[in-house]
């Protein structure tokens, strides 16, 4: 168990990186608590993938450095760093058992026989795989496989961190969801520092405490899913979260007041903007747009049916504002007006909240 | 133009991979797939294409039987889960190709490729290979190159799965337009409840190698006639429980006593089992009358929006699954809200007896 | 409709059908033919039943080459295969190195056969070959034309040079298909070079070893051409293999019966050999 801090963490595939773009990781500053669990969100080529790499020591970062509780890793191989990782597609040692699988990383470190015996019992209960302990692995179901990777990493008793790299790409719906809640439990029974890589915004939202949202390399907003969702600090992460993405609007600033299209919005607080000629934008989700008597006339374009709510396309002149309706609303036909949450509306200057 | 299987059915050795089936698939339509993997999806749309033959059955395509003719003399398309394009050809080849092989006039060609690649995006993309294209972008050259063909018969086999979450919104959001202004009928494959919803159209949901029901996707969703296709339309999993109706109440398990639904009044007393969809348990307001549950927390997902808990009542999981942040401490006891009236009720044999819009 | 798809298609495959029977049917009927009848020349035949197949079956001789060739291609299976496996296994996975360390492994493969004979047989002759002379330089007593065991010598170390490397680049292909993460999961779980090899490696090589063995088992059971070249099959009969016994008696003797019979009985042997193997490496394999 380790917390984990990344000073000036920079890092390039270029020997010699000249411009801002050969920056796989742009510099980053973060510390993780020891017992954590985080995820690395973004699109793929975000740097995410890099970042877990720099951490688990596959790769050596070009600048900065990385500790583990008061102790520099920078340099360290990942087996000096005691770290545990699971992949996008399981890796399982086809020849062996799952019993033998399970007691592979305690085997190459030495542990006596009967502490062995005993963590891979333990920990095979956990994730339900008690009753196949004697099959041979390459026979699993892919969820099974990953499990394998899995048990593999939260074995050990002297792992530092636990790393997952897009853990459920290759498991079906129904069971990703099995797992997916499976992960959360084995967090709060074993404790460990955990990070988990992903694109998927679902699984990075439910499994962290802290969320890294990613794009070209840098950090776009750390946060806990609640800020990230209620209050993002740019208008990528409020579309890249949540879906659908959150509405982001044109609008203008007169007299204090936030204009969209021509119609003043009440409410709205605008924070210590300061006009400096810059784009600006207003960004609602779609949780927090209602059909109300008076408002933005707005035209009903399309209804998708999500089953508990439905997803609303209306328009306004030019512009598309989605919406959810809780299932059993009714949706008006004609002559509709729309209202956002005036404490739920973020103004962005450049893509960045204006506070 | 229709698609008919008639009793189709397909045996590989002893192992039989899709049971009797008749299905119709009407020109213009969006046609789901939905099932978990080796549910059948693949090996319906392979015996669709023509790349399989029926172990028993035929294949009627515009009132002609098509059972034993080739996948080259029919007029379809399909797109895979892999973005399959060819690597040593530009973009603007790999739509063109299939126009090529039916030897359509070279103008013909261009019109048709500056089309589809202008309805997909891929306009600024044209002279590349699909080698130097994001993922998204492969997949919708593939897609482009489907649609070029102007078939009557469109396959996409899980065209989304490879795809980053976002790519996939996008995605999702633009087929069915692609589709909208033709004749051609489209069958798509799934694993995931969420991308059949929002395409509507009809669906089919698969167990097992057998179609459990085919109709349009919300009546399939809010009207599930067995117990089967109510697990597979669903995401995350139907709460499942066995109940005893016994007058005005349903008793859940060996204490739990809930008012009988308005739809379920009707029914015979006995054992039934009941399914409720996650968001229909939702944290407990404290109004009086309405059905309760109570239950250890196992495991609670705060996604910053919604609040799906994980909670245990007499050794059965159930989950919930509501609209906004919600606290929950994990091992405490909460009591939890359930929605009766939108529950359906199922006999022991599996059939829908009551419920469902 | 199908129907007429079909019957085009065996247009297509005739000219194959065809080529087939040319260069395998008609030729292994011929040799049947022979096996079964006796000839004295000018093309008259008559029937012998099983003759030539006992006489086969319990000649010393035949036994004797038999023995030689299993003993031939067993010791090149034990060197080649590891041999094989360790060189590929420390060839670089990429930098320029690669195509260096590649072409220089495919050189010899690209060699003929009858040429490789040559270039071993002058590069081994005692007086002015570079490896007999050597030899001879340091000590050892070597001459090949006149030693078995320093013909045997040479005949191994011509074939372990000329083949390890179609072992090398098969294995080579089957490492460089293991994705990375197996390697990093072993990183991970503090496996050392020998676990990785063990549990990775070695499971993940399975079939193209299969193939790799069977393949030197086929050939090397087969050989002819070097050693015919290099030793003519000497000295005395310490190199003759059955393919060469089966050339003496056939074209030396012309004793077409007993050389047709042999044939037969020379290739069943590859056949069941082969099959064997597959099917033993196989059936392990779903265990």
């Amino acid at each position: 168990m380790a917390r984990v801090t990344l000073q000036a963490l920079r890092h390039s595939y270029y020997p010699k990186p000249q411009s801002d773009a050969d920056w796989a990781l742009k510099r980053i500053d973060l510390e993780w608590r020891d017992g954590g669990a985080y995820a690395l969100l973004g699109p793929s080529g975000c740097g995410k993938t890099t970042l877990l790499n720099l951490i688990s020591g596959l790769l050596q970062p070009t600048e900065g450095r990385l500790l583990f509780d008061d102790r520099d890793v920078t340099k360290a191989s990942p087996e000096q760093r005691n770290i545990a990782q699971v992949f996008q597609f399981p890796v399982i040692y086809d020849t062996m058992t799952v019993y033998d699988n399970l007691a592979f990383p305690l085997r190459n470190r030495r542990v006596a026989r009967a502490e062995i015996d005993r963590r891979v019992r333990e920990i095979a209960a956990m994730l339900d795989l008690d009753h196949m302990l004697t099959k041979r692995a390459s026979g699993l179901t892919a969820d099974g496989k990953q499990k394998i990777s899995l048990g593999r990493g939260l074995v050990r008793s002297d792992v530092n961190v636990v790393m997952f790299d897009e853990p459920l790409t290759v498991i079906d719906p129904h069971l990703k969801w099995v797992l997916r809640s499976k992960l959360k439990e084995l967090h709060y029974r074993i404790n460990r520092t955990m990070i988990y890589v992903t694109h998927d915004q679902t699984e990075a939202l439910t499994f962290a405490d802290q969320v890294v949202v990613m794009k070209d390399g840098a950090v776009m907003q750390v946060g806990t899913p609640v800020e990230l969702f209620e209050r993002p600090r740019h208008t990528f992460v409020g579309h890249f979260i949540g879906s659908p993405g959150m509405n982001v609007l044109p609008c203008e600033i007169r007299n204090g007041k936030v204009v969209f299209a021509g119609l003043a919005l009440d409410g709205l607080k605008v924070g210590s903007y300061r006009d400096e000629g810059k784009r600006l934008e207003l960004g609602v989700r779609p949780e927090f747009v209602h059909f109300a008597p008076a408002g933005i006339p707005v035209q009903v374009v399309k209804v998708a049916d999500a089953g508990r709510h439905r997803i609303v396309e209306a328009r306004h002149a030019t512009h598309v504002i989605k919406l959810l309706v809780p299932e059993g609303e009714a949706i008006p036909a004609e002559g509709a007006y729309v209202r956002f949450e005036p404490d739920r509306t973020q103004v962005y200057q450049d893509g960045w909240m204006v506070t | 133009m229709t698609l008919e299987l008639r009793q189709v059915s397909k045996r590989v050795g002893a192992d039989v991979h899709i049971h009797e089936t008749s299905l119709m698939l009407e020109p213009g339509s969006f046609n789901i797939l939905l099932g978990t993997t080796l549910a059948g999806k693949t090996t319906l749309m392979k015996l669709m294409a023509g790349l399989d033959r029926p172990s028993t059955g035929s294949i009627w395509f515009d009132g002609q039987n098509v059972t034993g003719v080739s996948v080259q003399k029919r007029n379809l398309s399909m797109v895979y889960q892999q973005f399959i394009n060819y690597p040593n050809l530009s973009v603007y080849e790999n739509i063109a190709s299939p126009l090529r092989v039916a030897g359509v006039a070279r103008r013909e060609i261009d019109a048709r490729v500056q089309e589809v690649a202008e309805l997909l995006r891929l306009t600024p993309m044209l002279k590349r290979r699909p080698s130097e294209l994001s993922g998204g972008q492969q997949q919708r050259t593939a897609l482009a190159r489907a649609l070029a063909k102007e078939s009557s018969l469109i396959l996409l086999d899980e065209p989304l799965a490879n795809l980053d979450y976002k790519l996939r919104e996008e995605l999702r959001d633009e087929l069915p337009k692609l589709f909208a202004d033709r004749n051609c009928i489209v069958a798509y494959a799934t694993t995931e409840a969420s991308e059949a919803l929002l395409f509507g159209g009809n669906t089919a949901t698969l167990h097992e190698g057998r179609v459990t029901q085919f109709g349009p996707t919300s009546t399939i969703y809010r009207r599930p006639n067995t117990l089967t296709s109510a697990r597979v339309f669903s995401d995350p999993p139907i709460n499942v429980a066995r109940i005893r109706k016994a007058g005005d109440e349903i008793v859940v398990g060996e204490r739990v006593r809930w008012p009988v639904g308005r739809a379920a009044r009707h029914l015979a007393d006995g054992d039934y089992s009941i399914g409720i969809r996650p968001h229909h348990i939702t944290p407990h307001r404290g109004n009086e009358g309405s059905a309760t549950i109570e239950g250890r927390v196992l495991v609670a997902e705060l996604s910053g929006s919604e609040s799906v808990v994980h909670f245990d009542m007499d050794g059965q999981t159930w989950v919930s699954q509501s609209q906004g942040i919600h606290p929950f401490e994990v091992g405490s006891l909460t009591r939890l809200q359930v929605d009766v009236e939108r529950g359906f009720i199922f006999s022991a044999d599996g059939d829908l007896m009551a419920g469902g819009d | 409709m199908n129907k007429v798809v079909n019957q085009r298609a065996w247009i297509f495959v005739l000219p194959v059908v065809l080529l087939v029977a040319f260069n395998a049917i008609i030729p292994l009927m011929t040799v049947v033919n022979f096996s079964v009848q006796e000839t004295f020349g000018d093309n008259v035949f008559s029937w012998a039943g099983l003759t030539w197949f006992e006489q086969v079956l319990h000649s010393e001789r035949f036994h004797a080459a038999l023995l030689r060739q299993l003993m031939f291609t067993a010791i090149i299976l034990v060197i080649e295969i590891p041999l094989g496996l360790v060189i590929a296994l420390n060839m670089p996975r990429k930098g320029p190195w690669v195509s260096v360390c590649l072409v220089l492994m495919a050189l010899p493969l690209l060699i003929p056969w009858n040429v490789v004979g040559a270039m071993w047989n002058i590069f081994a002759l005692p007086d002015i070959g570079l490896l007999g002379r050597g030899l001879n330089w340091i000590g050892f007593e070597y001459n090949y034309t006149r030693q078995p065991f320093a013909a045997w010598f040479t005949m191994v170390l011509m074939d372990v040079w000329h083949w390890t490397s179609l072992v090398v680049l098969l294995c080579y292909a089957g490492l460089m298909s293991i994705p990375d993460a197996y390697y990093q999961a072993a990183k991970v779980d503090g496996a050392r070079r020998w676990a990785v090899f063990r549990h990775i490696q070695l499971p993940k090589l399975k079939y193209v070893l299969t193939i790799a063995i069977l393949l030197r088992f086929m050939d090397s059971f087969m050989i002819y051409t070097e050693a015919i070249v290099l030793t003519g099959g000497g000295p005395g009969n310490a190199t003759t293999f059955l393919s060469i016994d089966l050339q003496k008696i056939a074209l030396g003797q012309f004793d077409l019966g007993p050389a047709g019979a042999m044939s037969i009985v020379y290739f069943l042997i590859i056949l069941l050999l082969s099959w064997l193997f597959y099917t033993l490496m196989m059936r392990s394999e779903e265990k």
